[in-house]
């Protein structure tokens, strides 16, 4: 674990924390890891060779791309609030109910009488747009560095689709509270997709489950932020993952 | 689409502009065969190819009139010197057999680049914990078709699409120019064919970029803080924010 580039206070703690009891009963042999781990490059390969980390990292990377400062976490944490979402999600799935009648009912019962209901709902709501803004910051950090430039321009189209997704993602869930806010913030976003030419009228019937807003677009726009935008995001985010690694990792300092 | 190895770049380029020099000065310099050689198409002189390797190469191409030797060519020595194989190009080694990838520098992802996101992650799950205990979530009256919010606005990634809608017909600020803008993100790649990643070589594309998010950025930022009833503009500081996350 001693990098060479880190300080000598560093790596002295490092060397302090390896030889505490603690350490030595977690990665002593017939501990939790069967054979134990001791810190050697051979076993720095098996950590992510014979774990699910390898569908996602490489055993090694180019030492440019650990840098923090090139790409600021941004991509890594956009995935992360993903998680995040799915995770304090899931929490809220259980308390609501997705009918003009109970939602904002459920919300109020959750927030006041549910243990943790508002810190979750809350750190819900606040990921979401954080992420909107960490996969935008993404989208520029990626421009200004030529990331798009071949051979990853497909992946930028990739990319390009999971901001929208993430868009209408969040678009979806800001009007399942029911409250005033996200009916009538979504009554302007739907009117406007109303204006979309030819078959504008037809998105709109389709989006809402009728001519006006009610408890069937409430439904609708459940199932699609619950159900199948994440399943489509996830399946774009496989693809966008998989061509950054076979398009030779992230792209090199500029 | 490949790249050409800056090694060979560099000494094709050099080789180019000994080509012209010798071209261009009539007088042969140094570097030009010996004169008794005919010059014309022979490549200029380097000192790596054998000068005798050379020579008959230009010899032979001297005695066209000899009989084309074709694949039935007798193996007696017909040719120039008694040889019956000329000499068509000379490969320096190091151009073909230099293939081996350069060495690149690499790390172990553990605990390199693992420790690094975890702690990202980590430092962000804080942030949200510490921001969700301070700061609630709105959570406005029960949903009330009859009462109408003054001023209604839209989530705030879509405010600046509803600002343009106070200067164009809907059908414009809705559709064409978020589609418009849509399509040239898409196709960046594939519109923007400079090579180079290096940001003095790509000064109009960073321009037009930045242009582009501060558009957006400019009209959130008036969407979300500067307008109030009735969506005319006012100026926070003094109407107060009409502007729930």
């Amino acid at each position: 674990m001693a990098d060479d580039k880190k300080s000598g206070g560093m790596s002295q703690m490092s060397e302090q924390v390896q030889a505490s009891q603690a350490w030595g009963s977690i990665f002593r042999p017939g501990s939790i890891f069967r054979k134990g781990y001791s810190d050697s490059p051979r076993n720095r390969s098996y950590v992510i060779m014979n774990s699910v980390l390898y569908h996602l990292h490489p055993v090694k990377v180019k030492r440019h791309a650990v840098k923090v400062s090139y790409t600021l976490c941004l991509g890594g944490l956009s995935f992360f609030l993903f998680i995040h979402l799915t995770v304090t999600g899931i929490f809220l799935m259980f308390f609501y109910r997705p009918t003009a009648a109970q939602a904002w009912n459920d919300i109020q019962t959750l927030q006041t009488a549910v243990g943790f209901g508002l810190l979750v709902r809350n750190m819900h709501r606040w990921a979401a747009h954080l992420m909107v803004l960490s996969v935008f910051l993404h989208m520029a950090r990626v421009f200004y560095h030529g990331a798009y430039k071949p051979p990853r321009e497909f992946n930028w189209v990739i990319g390009v689709m999971l901001l929208q997704f993430t868009l209408l993602l969040s678009f979806t869930g800001y009007l399942l509270p029911w409250d005033q806010l996200a009916l009538w913030a979504v009554t302007v976003g739907t009117n406007m997709m109303g204006f979309t030419p030819v078959f504008g009228e037809q998105v709109r019937f389709v989006l809402l489950g009728g001519v006006e807003i009610g408890t069937d677009t409430l439904l609708r726009w459940y199932t699609l932020h619950v159900l199948m935008l994440p399943f489509v995001l996830v399946i774009f985010l496989a693809i966008h993952f998989w061509r950054v690694r076979k398009d030779g990792g992230i792209s090199g300092p500029l | 689409m490949t790249e050409i190895p800056e090694h060979l770049r560099k000494r094709a380029e050099a080789a180019k502009a000994k080509a012209k020099a010798a071209a261009g000065g009539d007088a042969p310099s140094a570097d030009t065969p010996p004169a008794d050689a005919p010059t014309g198409t022979a490549p200029t002189g380097d000192e790596k190819i054998p000068s005798h390797l050379l020579n008959r190469g230009t010899a032979a191409a001297d005695m066209p009139a000899a009989p084309a030797g074709g694949p039935a060519a007798p193996v007696g020595g017909s040719g120039p010197d008694g040889h019956n194989q000329r000499l068509l190009t000379v490969v320096k080694s190091g151009s073909i057999q230099d293939t081996r990838a350069l060495p690149v520098d690499k790390v172990h992802v553990w605990p390199h680049l693992l420790v690094a996101e975890f702690l990202s992650a980590l430092a962000v799950t804080l942030f949200l914990l510490l921001f969700a205990i301070f700061v609630n979530a709105p959570l406005l009256e029960l949903a009330d078709f009859n009462k109408t919010p003054n001023p209604s606005k839209a989530p705030w990634y879509f405010l600046g699409l509803q600002e343009l809608l106070t200067m164009f017909h809907p059908m414009v600020a809705g559709v064409t120019i978020p589609g418009i803008g849509l399509i040239l993100l898409v196709m960046a790649p594939y519109i923007d064919r400079n090579p180079s990643k290096r940001p003095e070589d790509r000064k109009f594309a960073i321009s037009l970029m930045t242009v582009h998010l501060m558009f957006w950025a400019v009209l959130v930022m008036i969407g979300s803080f500067f307008r109030g009833p009735g969506f005319n503009f006012v100026f926070p500081w003094n109407a107060g924010l009409f502007f729930e996350l």
